[in-house]
């Protein structure tokens, strides 16, 4: 049913955690739905320092949060803003069909921490960190 | 350890006597059993035989039993060739809520068709009310359908009871008894109904296989129209192999449930998986009812995980057991058995269910339950919500 990439980042996900000090926090779906996800961004500049995620959901839902904070580590906001949902699942070596709503919560859960972190820095004053 | 299968509701493995009684009827005795001469009249007299052996193992006439293709159309006939056949003195069918859904589909197709159809609502623990039902029979009523036992949370209905209002009232009363022909002891007299389905997938036959039990002079309607075999009421060439899988597996399980000793095993290894699982797993619920259940069958709701991801990690470690979460179905709706008790949504996804039967020994009840401590941990240390209700 799922690929062997697929299982990989099941079995062993990259960056699962929290992150204590984090500089923006997003969370997609809900318990009730059978998905939800948060996603803990540190930043450094406009690129990504560190990814952590928490993924309650299927193996599809976890292999994608999985691969979505390893695709995302290290780049800018804005490139990893971009990252396209079919990438995620082509990274993946495919989906099954009624899996792919699956690779949007990823892509979404990190564009909303992003977003979080983008208000939390107009919210503070520069320089007060 | 190797493989644990611990899914028997889904499948179970065909013994190997019950291969070998059907092997010559592929190429040797293959002539097709409606043909008049010699070599074909040997065979219909094989699907006799076997239709005797179905028939005893649940205390029937053999007059009283059709050979189907599955449990599915098992109930599929029985539904819908009563209602059709009924048509004229109503058009009204109850069915509990935690029916398979061959047969709660059969009756939402047959309320498409202008028929009226209600269903009845189950207790915590998935039981169907007497008084319940009593009350849900109108005048019109032609055919009441409740399950014997429920495969996703063990339950046996108390049949013969509900068979009680369905004889006062006049009302005919089909069981689906696909979980629990083979398992536990059926006797079509003992249960008080008049149809019951029944499947090999369940009992050590080869799957493509059912049989629709039908009492004396119940009018039915086929699904199927053509020749005139199974005394017109399915049409069709018998699938004369799994015929005689399912007659050899029906004097298998006959010879095992004559003896309490295997039942009483399965029992203890189930007992052991559960309290183990209440020990040692916090936050889980166990599904079903307590007493009245399958002797061999567990089931448990995880709070915090969802029940995919715990199917999946259980068979890295060779074990193998079934989920009611709405991830793992293709309709991505959350099990309406489960709904049905009230379990709420969130932890309705994460749900198990372990089926076992005599092939399982309890050296593999002690793996499950470090593998299974071990995932569930694994998937709530992952979870964003299990500090919440670890907290709670």
């Amino acid at each position: 049913m799922y690929s062997e990439k697929v299982m990989d980042h099941f079995s062993n996900p990259r960056n699962v955690g929290t992150i204590e000090d984090a500089d923006g926090i997003g969370e997609v779906g809900n318990a009730t739905c059978g998905d939800m996800m948060t996603f803990n961004i540190k930043v450094d500049g406009d690129r990504l320092t560190d990814i952590k995620f928490k993924t309650f959901g299927c193996v599809a839902a976890i292999a994608v949060s999985s691969m979505v904070s390893d695709m995302a580590n290290g780049k800018t906001l804005d490139a990893a803003t971009a990252i396209p949902k079919k990438k995620v699942a082509e990274s993946l070596d495919g989906l099954p069909k009624e899996k792919m709503h699956c690779s949007n919560l990823g892509a979404q859960a990190l564009a909303e921490a992003i977003k979080n972190y983008e208000e939390n820095r107009l919210e503070k004053p520069a320089g007060s960190q | 350890m190797e493989n644990v299968y611990m899914d028997h509701a889904a499948a179970t493995p065909v013994n190997r006597e019950v291969v070998d009684a059907m092997l010559p009827y592929f190429d040797r005795e293959f002539a097709n059993p409606s043909t008049v001469y010699e070599m074909g009249s040997r065979v219909r007299q094989v699907v006799e035989e076997q239709r005797a052996k179905v028939a005893s193992l649940i205390g029937a006439s053999p007059e009283g039993i059709i050979f189907t293709s599955s449990g599915a159309e098992a109930n599929n006939l029985a539904i819908k060739g009563v209602a059709f056949a009924k048509q004229k003195k109503g058009n009204h069918i109850i069915v509990s809520a935690i029916e398979h859904h061959s047969v709660l589909n059969s009756a939402r197709f047959l309320e498409r068709m202008g028929f009226e159809a209600s269903f009845l609502p189950v207790d915590e623990y998935g039981l169907v009310s007497p008084g319940r039902l009593m009350e849900a029979i109108r005048p019109e009523t032609v055919l009441v359908s409740i399950m014997h036992a429920n495969n996703e949370i063990g339950t046996i209905e108390p049949i013969y009871e509900l068979s009680l209002v369905c004889r006062e009232k006049g009302v005919m009363f089909h069981t689906d008894a696909v979980a629990t022909v083979g398992n536990i002891p059926v006797k079509v007299d003992d249960l008080g109904v008049d149809l019951l389905s029944l499947s090999g997938v369940s009992m050590g036959a080869p799957k493509g296989i059912g049989a629709l039990y039908f009492r004396e002079r119940t009018r039915l309607m086929p699904l199927i129209h053509g020749g005139i075999q199974e005394s017109g009421r399915r049409a069709g060439t018998e699938n004369v192999p799994a015929i005689v899988g399912l007659g050899k597996a029906s004097v298998l399980a006959a010879e095992r449930l004559g003896s309490s000793e295997d039942s009483l095993r399965i029992q203890e290894m189930r007992n052991a998986l559960v309290s183990g699982v209440q020990e040692h797993i916090e936050h889980s619920k166990y599904t079903g009812h307590p007493e009245k259940r399958l002797p061999g069958h567990a089931s448990f709701c995880f709070e915090a995980i969802e029940g995919e991801s715990l199917i999946f990690m259980l068979s890295q470690g060779g074990i193998y057991a079934n989920t009611g979460s709405a991830c793992a179905s293709k309709a991505l709706k959350t099990s309406p058995v489960l709904v049905a008790i009230g379990i709420p949504t969130a932890m309705a996804q994460g749900s198990i269910v372990f089926t076992m039967n005599n092939t399982n020994r309890s050296e593999e009840v002690e793996y499950v339950l470090e593998k299974l401590r071990q995932a569930v941990g694994k998937l709530r240390s992952f979870s964003p919500i299990w500090k919440e209700k670890q907290a709670a």
